[in-house]
C-alpha cells in the first residue's frame, strides 16, 4: 500500500483531489510507515518509487536518525547514498536545501552531502547551473570547494576573470550577449530576459545546449515562435514522456504524423521491454480513456498517457495483444479522453477472449454503473475461472488521497500504482503482494532481496 | 390555450448510471437519436469547439436561446441577456429580445471571452416570475396603478447560485459527460433539484458548465450542508445463475433495466406525479416553446420551468427550477388570484377566508405593495388592534 502511494503520488493536483489534499495524505502516510516499519521504509528506496517520494524518504530518514539502531543506520546510509546517485541533481539539491531549512545537520548528513558533491563530475558546471543550491549545501555541510568554484559562489565580485571556461562565460554573460549561449538553458534564460533578447532569437541560439527534458518541454514554445533548431529526437525519448507529448498534439497533426509517431512509440516500447519482448503470451488490456483520464491542470492527460504507453509496451511484451479502450475505436494514437468509466462491460469483452493475462489501466472510479467491474471480476473468479488461468492486474496511475492508496477495483484483484509505463513489467511482478495472498515474511524476504540487488548494482557502478 | 398535463414525458431519453460526489447525485439523460433541427443559437457556440457527434451540416434548422443567457447579441458588442427562452428561424438575423446589461465593475473584462454565462441570479429569477404572472388583467380598484400596468415587475425572489451549494462545483467538474448525453437530472441529498435537457449532445457540452451558474432553491443549499453523502446505487449480480459469459452478459442487461426503474422512482416528483399547467408561448416550425407551472401543492415538490416539444410531443428542451416551500405558498396565492381574475372577494371565498384574511396573507407573503396604500394600511391597523385586544 505504501509502495503504491510512493510510486504514484507526486503531491500534485489530480482530477479528483487538490494538491493540498494529496500532500497532506502523503505526509501522513510517510510518518506512519516511518514510525511503525522503519526498515521497510528504508527498503523502499531500492524500489521504483518516484523521485519526490525518494527525496521525502531520504529527508525523513536523516531527520529521525536518532531513533535508528547502529546496524539500521549503516544500511540506511548505503541505501541513501546509492539512491541519491540515481536521482537527478536538482532533486538532490532540493533535498539538501530541505535539510538546511529543517536544521538537520548531523555527522552522517554532512558525510552524505560531501560524498555526493565530490562525486559530481563537474563542480564548476554545478556552481553555474545550481548556484544557490550548491552554496546552500556547501555552507550547510562545511564543504571544501575546489579552486575557483568557492570564489564564484561566495566571493564573485572580486575576480576580474576566471580560468575555468564555464565560469568565465558566466561572468561575461552578464555584459556580453554572445557569451550567453555557452551557458545551460535555465541560467541563460534569466540573463536573456535581463538583456531583453527576443525569445525566438534566444531559442535558436540556445538550441544546441538544451537537455533532452528541456527540449521536450520547449516543443510547443518553439512552434509558436517558429524556431526550427529545437526539434526533438523522437528515437531517444522515454516511452511515457513520448506518449504525453503525442497526446499534447492536436488530432489532425497526430493523423498527419501518424507513421513517425507510431514508429517512435513502438521503438521506445521495445527499448523498455528489452529482453522480455514477446514472452508474455496472449495479453488483453482494458485501457481507460474516460474523461477522468484527462488528469488535472498540472498533470495534463497523465493517466491517458500512461494508458497509451502501456498499450505500446504490452504490444511489445506480448506474443498476441489486444487493446480495448472504453470508448475509442481504431488507431490508439488518436485517443481522446471523453465519456464515463464503464469498465464492467469492457472487462467482460476482454475476458471472453480467454487471455493468459488481463491488464487493466484505469483510475479505478468505475461509475457506469458504479461497482459493476468489481462484480464482473468477482463472478469471473468464483464461477467462470476458479482455477485462475487468467492472471488479472490492475495498474492505477492516480493516488487517492482519502484512502491513502490507489483506488481499488475489486477485492481479489491486485492493484498496483504506476507512474511510468516503463516500470509496468516490474510492477506486475510486485502485484502478488498487493492481493494479500503473500505473507508479511515473504514480503520482507522479497524486499531484502531487492535491496541486495539494488546495492550491488549501484556499488558496482561507482 | 393553457393545458393541464400529468407530468413530463421523457420519451426518447434514457437515464444513464448516476455519478455521485458527496451529497450530489448527477443522472445523465442519454438520447440515441439527437434532435438535429433544433440547436443552440450559433452565436452561443464556441467556434473552436470540436464536435463529438457527427451530424449532417446545419442547413435549415430552428435555434433556441435559453432564458437569461448573456452574450454579445447587440451590434455594438455590449453584453445583453436573453429575456425568456426564444426560438429563432435559420434566416432570422434580427437581434434577440433581451435586456442590456451595464456592468460597473470588472465584468467588462470578461466580455471578449467566448464563454456562456447566466445573468446575475436575482434578475433572472425576477424575469421568470414576471413571465409567469403578468399582474391583474382587470383594473380592480384595490390594486395600485403600478400593479395593473407593470405586473409584478419589482418583485424579487431569492435563489442560491450553484457555486454556493457545497460540493456542486466539484461534482460538475469531475462528472464524466457521456458522448451521447443530452441532459442531466440533478439531485441534492436525493431531492430532485433540477432537470435540464437540450436537443443535441454538442449543445449539452457547451451548456454543462452553466449548471454551476444556474440558480437553485434554498432547500437544496441547506440539504447540501446537512447531508454529507448519498449512498451509491451498487448492484450485486446473482452468481449462482451464471455458468457462462453469456449468462453474465444477461445479468448486466438486467441490472441496466433495474437502474432505469430506480431512476424513475427517484424522479417521480417531476416526471409522473403532479398536475402541470402548460402555457404555449411560441411556435416555430414543428417546435413549441411552453412554460409550465406546478399545482402549487405545499405537500409535494413543485417545479417551474420551460419546455420545447416537437409536433409529436417529444421533449427537445427542458429547464426546471425547484421552488422552496415559501415560494410554493406565494405561487399558490398568485395562481388563486389569477384563477379568479384578481378579484379579492371571490378569491377569498375560494381560499375559505374573508377579504381581510386574504389581504393579510398577501401582505405576509410580500405582495402588500400591489394593493392600494389606504387598503393595506387599514387592514394592518385592524390587525394591530385585534392583536392588542387579544393581549389585554
Amino acid at each position: 500500500m505504501f509502495v503504491n502511494a510512493a510510486i504514484t503520488s507526486t503531491a500534485q493536483r489530480e482530477f479528483r483531489s487538490t494538491a493540498a489534499a494529496q500532500r497532506l495524505s502523503l505526509d501522513f502516510l510517510h510518518e506512519y510507515v516511518l514510525g511503525n516499519y522503519r526498515d521497510l521504509y528504508a527498503a523502499t528506496l531500492a524500489l521504483d518509487v518516484n523521485q519526490l517520494n525518494a527525496a521525502m524518504v531520504v529527508t525523513n530518514l536523516l531527520r529521525t536518525a536518532a531513533e535508528a539502531s547502529r546496524e539500521q543506520r549503516a544500511q540506511e546510509g548505503r541505501l541513501i547514498a546509492a539512491r541519491l546517485r540515481t536521482l537527478p541533481p536538482q532533486r538532490v539539491y532540493g533535498v539538501f536545501r530541505d535539510l538546511r531549512r529543517r536544521g538537520i545537520n548531523n555527522r552522517r548528513t554532512r558525510a552524505i552531502v560531501r560524498d555526493w558533491v565530490t562525486a559530481r563530475p563537474d563542480p564548476a558546471f554545478d556552481a553555474v547551473k545550481y548556484r544557490r543550491s550548491l552554496s546552500v549545501a556547501a555552507r550547510h555541510a562545511h564543504l571544501p570547494l575546489p579552486g575557483e568554484v568557492g570564489t564564484v559562489l561566495f566571493d564573485w565580485r572580486r575576480p576580474k576573470r576566471y580560468e575555468t571556461p564555464i565560469l568565465e562565460a558566466w561572468r561575461r554573460a552578464h555584459y556580453d550577449q554572445r557569451a550567453l549561449y555557452e551557458l545551460p538553458y535555465t541560467v541563460a534564460e534569466g540573463l536573456a530576459a535581463q538583456h531583453g533578447i527576443d525569445r525566438a532569437r534566444f531559442l535558436s541560439g540556445i538550441a544546441p545546449r538544451l537537455t533532452a527534458g528541456e527540449r521536450l518541454r520547449l516543443q510547443g514554445n518553439a512552434v509558436r515562435h517558429k524556431v526550427d533548431g529545437v526539434a526533438m529526437d523522437l528515437a531517444t525519448a522515454p516511452l511515457t514522456r513520448l506518449a504525453s507529448y503525442v497526446l499534447s498534439l492536436p488530432r489532425p497533426e497526430r493523423l498527419r504524423r501518424r507513421d513517425e509517431l507510431t514508429g517512435a512509440l513502438r521503438a521506445a516500447a521495445r527499448r523498455a521491454a528489452r529482453r522480455q519482448a514477446g514472452t508474455w503470451g496472449q495479453v488483453v488490456a482494458v485501457l481507460d480513456d474516460s474523461y477522468s483520464a484527462a488528469g488535472s491542470g498540472t498533470k495534463r492527460r497523465r493517466p491517458l498517457a500512461v494508458a497509451l504507453a502501456t498499450h505500446y509496451l504490452l504490444e511489445a511484451l506480448a506474443a498476441d495483444f489486444t487493446g480495448l479502450w472504453l470508448h475509442h475505436r481504431g488507431d490508439p494514437l488518436l485517443v481522446h479522453p471523453v465519456g464515463a468509466t464503464g469498465l464492467g462491460v469492457r472487462i467482460l469483452d476482454a475476458l471472453e477472449r480467454r487471455p493468459d493475462r488481463l491488464v487493466i489501466v484505469s483510475d479505478g472510479w468505475d461509475n457506469a454503473p458504479p461497482g459493476q467491474a468489481a462484480e464482473v471480476l468477482r463472478i469471473w473468479r468464483t464461477r467462470l475461472d476458479p482455477d485462475q488461468h487468467t492472471s488479472i492486474v490492475h495498474l492505477n496511475p492516480v493516488y487517492d488521497a482519502d484512502t491513502f492508496d490507489v483506488h481499488r477495483l475489486a477485492a481479489g484483484v491486485a492493484t498496483v500504482g504506476v507512474r511510468d509505463a516503463e516500470d509496468a513489467a516490474a510492477l506486475v511482478e510486485l502485484a502478488r503482494f498487493a492481493t494479500g495472498s503473500a505473507g508479511f515474511d515473504e514480503l520482507r524476504r522479497h524486499l531484502a532481496d531487492r535491496v541486495e540487488r539494488f546495492l550491488d548494482a549501484q556499488e558496482a557502478v561507482s | 390555450m393553457t393545458a393541464v398535463i400529468e407530468g413530463i414525458d421523457l420519451a426518447g431519453l434514457t437515464a444513464g448510471p448516476a455519478q455521485t460526489w458527496g451529497a450530489i447525485r448527477l443522472v445523465p439523460l442519454l438520447r440515441r437519436d439527437p434532435v438535429t433541427d433544433l440547436r443552440l443559437h450559433a452565436r452561443l457556440h464556441d467556434p473552436d469547439a470540436l464536435s463529438i457527434v457527427q451530424t449532417a451540416p446545419r442547413t435549415a434548422y430552428v435555434s433556441f436561446i435559453p432564458h437569461a443567457f448573456v452574450a454579445t447579441w447587440t451590434t455594438d458588442s455590449t453584453p445583453a441577456a436573453a429575456y425568456g427562452t426564444q426560438l429563432r428561424g435559420s434566416t432570422d438575423t434580427e437581434v434577440p429580445e433581451g435586456i442590456r446589461l451595464v456592468f460597473r465593475r470588472r465584468m467588462a473584462r470578461r466580455e471578449d471571452r467566448q464563454r456562456l454565462r447566466f445573468l446575475p441570479l436575482h434578475l433572472a429569477m425576477e424575469g421568470y416570475l414576471a413571465l409567469q404572472f403578468g399582474g391583474p388583467p382587470i383594473a380592480w380598484q384595490e390594486w395600485t396603478r403600478q400593479a395593473v400596468t407593470r405586473g409584478l415587475s419589482p418583485r424579487v425572489e431569492a435563489g442560491y447560485t450553484g457555486a454556493a451549494i457545497a460540493g456542486l462545483d466539484d461534482a460538475l467538474r469531475v462528472f464524466e459527460i457521456h458522448p451521447d448525453q443530452c441532459g442531466m437530472v440533478l439531485y441534492v441529498a436525493d431531492a430532485l433539484t433540477a432537470a435540464f435537457v437540450v436537443p443535441h449532445p454538442d449543445d449539452y457540452r457547451a451548456l454543462h458548465p452553466t449548471l454551476l451558474q444556474d440558480f437553485y432553491g434554498d432547500l437544496l443549499f441547506h440539504y447540501a450542508h446537512l447531508y454529507p453523502a448519498v449512498p451509491d446505487f451498487t448492484v450485486r449480480l446473482d452468481d449462482t445463475a451464471v455458468t457462462s459469459v453469456a449468462d453474465l452478459r444477461a445479468q448486466l442487461a438486467r441490472v441496466d433495466a433495474e437502474w432505469q426503474g430506480f431512476h424513475a422512482v427517484l424522479a417521480d416528483g417531476l416526471l409522473a406525479a403532479g398536475r402541470l399547467t402548460v402555457t404555449p408561448v411560441h411556435r416555430m416550425g414543428r417546435f413549441t416553446l411552453a412554460r409550465f407551472l406546478p399545482a402549487f401543492d405545499p405537500d409535494t415538490d413543485n417545479h417551474i420551468g420551460e419546455v420545447i416539444t416537437d409536433e409529436t410531443g417529444q421533449l427537445a428542451y427542458l429547464k426546471t427550477f425547484r421552488l422552496s416551500a415559501a415560494q410554493t405558498r406565494r405561487g399558490h396565492l398568485l395562481s388563486q388570484l389569477a384563477a379568479h381574475d384578481w378579484n379579492l372577494d371571490t378569491t377569498a371565498t375560494a381560499l375559505r377566508t374573508d377579504r381581510v384574511g386574504l389581504i393579510q396573507r398577501l401582505d405576509r407573503a410580500g405582495f402588500g405593495h400591489l394593493l392600494r396604500p389606504d387598503i393595506i394600511d387599514a387592514c394592518r391597523r385592524r390587525a394591530r388592534e385585534s392583536r392588542g385586544r387579544a393581549a389585554r
